[in-house]
């Protein structure tokens, strides 16, 4: 046990340090690149890709509903936010809009929770995939609040220390320090009689149920405790791209945090930063290294690659190779 | 062990990766690196590969060279959305080391690419074909350029010649409930309206399969013409209906309405399209020399290799804009030294002949003002074709209106389409 502590502070430290060795070895303004574009966004990525992993680790939820609960957050951050163009509601600071969006995201995690607290398997699949498209033409037809196609724009983010937000630097500590601290939150939830109870859900649930457990509950309750993350990840994404606008949360988005949650693997949640770093840097780099009216091949052939060589991704690649090593065979 | 290895490799490989990508001190010699953006995938992918056709024509033509330094094309791709747009912007700028853009393709990513560009400094961002008016009108940046005319802005001369020419007192407008289609029927309606006519709109959200409703109510309205104002395929189920339901009202029709792919699908709407009025940056027929020499050399150059039959919107669009961007590299021999700023002023003054052989300038918001075609489908060569019967010259983002008047009217939308009496 203490020496996986050991070895997990490590990995965050040495991650932590990216920032430094890149500017060692690259060029300024690609170790820039890299620290926001590549790093920065995969952590961004990785942190709704989370709030899937949790769901699917622990609950057995496959939700396609996680990247509209982000932009609900994203979206309720620019709608109440000052300076946001247009402006729609405004008068707020960021210290306040951006709980409001954690809070909204919340809120409707727990409403996907609601709506689909009764389907498993495929059919959570498609419910959570039509709530998520439900969502997404609102926002695109709806002028008055959310401004339609266009989006809300202009959403700069907050001054930290005196630094501008989207400050290379400053955006990716945000944005490890948020993706740190969810993970060790999900890891320690998930230890606690609710993430228990949880699995017992995913394994058992009328057993769970005969035991007196209100598995309903749980299961909402999960949902909630999963738009949380999702809303962390929408926050810092708005604030990223400058604005929001209906693509954000498209069904070409909701089908990449599928496939980072995939690559990633859905054995453990750490997979969900592996898959968002993995899918950002073939998705940013596929152009150069393949025909670029074709990029999208590339990307297709990776992720067959990897999931045939393992199903359960990239996390289940390591250990798959742990037990080689150690010659174990179970 | 491992873990040395490890970071040894990863180091040499770094360092490798450094040495091979690593950008060249500025130098007048080295080549200018263009950036190309625009949408190879999702709803626009043909509008976007035909861009790159025009572009790619047009560098071959000067040989990749202008003001003595050879010119790098780097493509790069979205999907029509701003975030994809603005992660690509990012790439082209601070990996590939560009030091301009050409794109985007589509409005929403123009604006997100518009808000990234007042972030850097010595680089320069003009616009490929996206067309919101907002992307320049309000809050504009000084490092965006657009060449390209916008969307209110391509209905000029279509309100007033309905009016005056045709005689008509009130019209019937269909559109979407989105953007685009705000924008076109506030041009529209500006002149319109002005002149004394009369609108009632009838608006449907996009992907409106069934416009029966609507067309019973417009063939019993007392509208002397109909404004069709649809994109893709609600304007083609529109169309279909108007004329399976014995429509016979003149049509007047939005800037991507009167478009081959609308002609060259086959159906009942054709019928009823022949003769339909439009507005427009391009027609596939203008009486002009530059733009018959343009459209030979593409229909040369591209028609082995999956070229329209006439240069699209999207592709002018681009082309006007790359013109810019020569015109201004050609004023300042290619130096770009100095973050841009003698190349971004030798930009703001440029005036170029866009293919179609219109004259183009900017105005004080880097915005083009430039010439708009009346258009009207006619039956030509056995097949339909847009035809420009008449051209509105230098037109600018405001149709003329003073722009404190013009900014007052606020942003088109549908509680604000445009339609406002010569008296107020």
């Amino acid at each position: 046990m203490r020496e996986r502590v050991l070895l997990a502070l490590g990995a965050f430290a040495l991650v932590a340090l990216l920032p430094f060795l890149l500017a060692a070895i690259l060029p300024a303004n690609q170790a820039q690149f890299w620290t926001a574009n590549i790093l920065g966004r995969a952590l961004v990525f990785g942190i709704v890709a989370l709030s899937l992993t949790f769901l699917a680790t622990y609950g057995g939820f496959i939700s396609l509903a996680q990247m509209m609960i982000a932009g609900v957050a994203g979206y309720a951050l620019a709608v109440f936010v000052e300076g946001a163009v247009p402006r729609v509601v405004g008068g707020l600071g960021y210290l306040a809009a951006i709980p409001l969006g954690l809070l909204a995201s919340t809120l409707m995690g727990l409403l996907v929770g609601a709506i689909a607290v009764r389907t498993r398997d495929i059919y959570l699949l498609m419910i959570t995939l039509a709530l998520a498209m439900g969502v997404f033409r609102f926002v695109e037809t709806n002028i008055a609040w959310f401004n339609g196609y266009e989006g809300i724009r202009n959403v700069v983010g907050p001054n930290v220390f005196g630094r501008d937000f989207r400050d290379p630097w400053v955006f990716f500590y945000v944005a490890l320090g948020t993706a740190a601290l969810l993970l060790v939150g999900v890891l320690y939830l998930v230890r606690s009689p609710f993430g228990l109870v949880l699995q017992g859900i995913r394994d058992n649930p009328r057993r769970v149920a005969a035991l007196g457990y209100n598995v309903a509950l749980h299961r909402i309750a999960a949902f909630g405790v999963a738009g949380f993350i999702a809303g962390c990840g929408g926050v810092l994404g708005t604030i990223y791209n400058i604005g929001i606008s209906p693509g954000t949360i498209g069904l070409g988005a909701t089908v990449n945090v599928l496939i980072m949650s995939v690559i990633g693997g859905l054995g453990h949640p750490l997979g969900a930063f592996l898959g968002s770093l993995v899918f950002t840097v073939f998705d940013t780099f596929a152009a150069n290294l393949y025909d670029r009216d074709r990029f999208n091949t590339l990307i297709g052939t990776v992720f067959l690659v990897i999931v045939l060589l393992s199903p359960d991704g990239l996390t289940g690649l390591a250990s798959r190779l742990r037990r080689l090593a150690t010659g174990r065979r179970e | 062990m491992s873990a040395s290895i490890t970071r040894r490799a990863a180091l040499l490989g770094g360092v490798s990766l450094a040495g091979g990508l690593a950008a060249p001190v500025i130098a007048q010699n080295a080549p200018i690196r263009l950036g190309g953006l625009t949408t190879l995938e999702g709803p626009f992918a043909t509008g976007g590969q035909d861009s790159f056709r025009c572009v790619q024509m047009e560098l071959e033509r000067i040989n990749n060279t202008v003001g003595g330094r050879r010119i790098e094309f780097i493509r790069e791709s979205s999907n029509a959305q701003a975030d994809v747009a603005l992660a690509r912007a990012r790439k082209l700028i601070e990996q590939d080391n560009v030091d301009i853009i050409l794109g985007p393709l589509s409005g929403a990513e123009g604006i997100a690419l518009r808000d990234y560009s007042r972030t850097l400094t010595g680089k320069t961002i003009v616009n490929g074909s996206s067309g919101a008016s907002d992307t320049t009108l309000r809050n504009p940046s000084p490092n965006f350029f657009r060449f390209s005319t916008d969307g209110t802005q391509w209905m000029a001369g279509l309100g007033n010649h309905v009016y005056r020419n045709l005689g008509i007192r009130e019209v019937a407008i269909s559109a979407g409930d989105y953007a685009f289609p705000y924008a076109q029927v506030f041009g529209f309606n500006l002149e319109f309206c002005r002149a004394g006519g009369r609108v009632q709109h009838y608006w449907a959200p996009l992907g409106t399969t069934d416009f029966s409703a609507q067309i019973a109510q417009i063939n019993r309205s007392n509208a002397g013409a109909v404004v069709v104002v649809h994109g893709g395929t609600d304007g083609l189920a529109f169309m279909t209906q108007y004329a399976q339901a014995g429509g016979n009202k003149p049509l007047i029709g939005g800037s991507i309405m009167a478009d081959q792919t609308m002609l060259s699908a086959r159906g009942p709407h054709r019928r009823v399209m022949v003769g339909m009025l439009s507005g427009g940056p391009i027609a596939d027929v203008i009486d002009d020399q530059n733009w018959r020499e343009f459209v030979e050399r593409y229909r040369r150059r591209w028609a082995n290799e999956g070229g329209f039959q006439s240069p699209s919107i999207h592709g002018v669009n681009y082309t006007t804009n790359l013109y810019g961007i020569l015109a201004g590299l050609r004023a300042v021999d290619g130096d770009l030294s100095g973050n841009q700023a003698a190349f971004q002023r030798a930009l703001a003054a440029a005036q170029v002949t866009a293919p179609t052989g219109a004259a183009v300038r900017l105005d004080h918001n880097r915005q083009a003002i430039s010439d708009i075609f009346l258009n009207r489908i006619e039956e030509r060569d056995g097949r339909a074709q847009v035809v420009a019967f008449d051209r509105t010259p230098q037109v600018n983002q405001t149709l003329g209106t003073p722009e404190a008047q013009f900014l007052a009217l606020g942003a088109p939308s549908r509680d604000n389409p445009g339609c406002v009496p010569a008296a107020t």
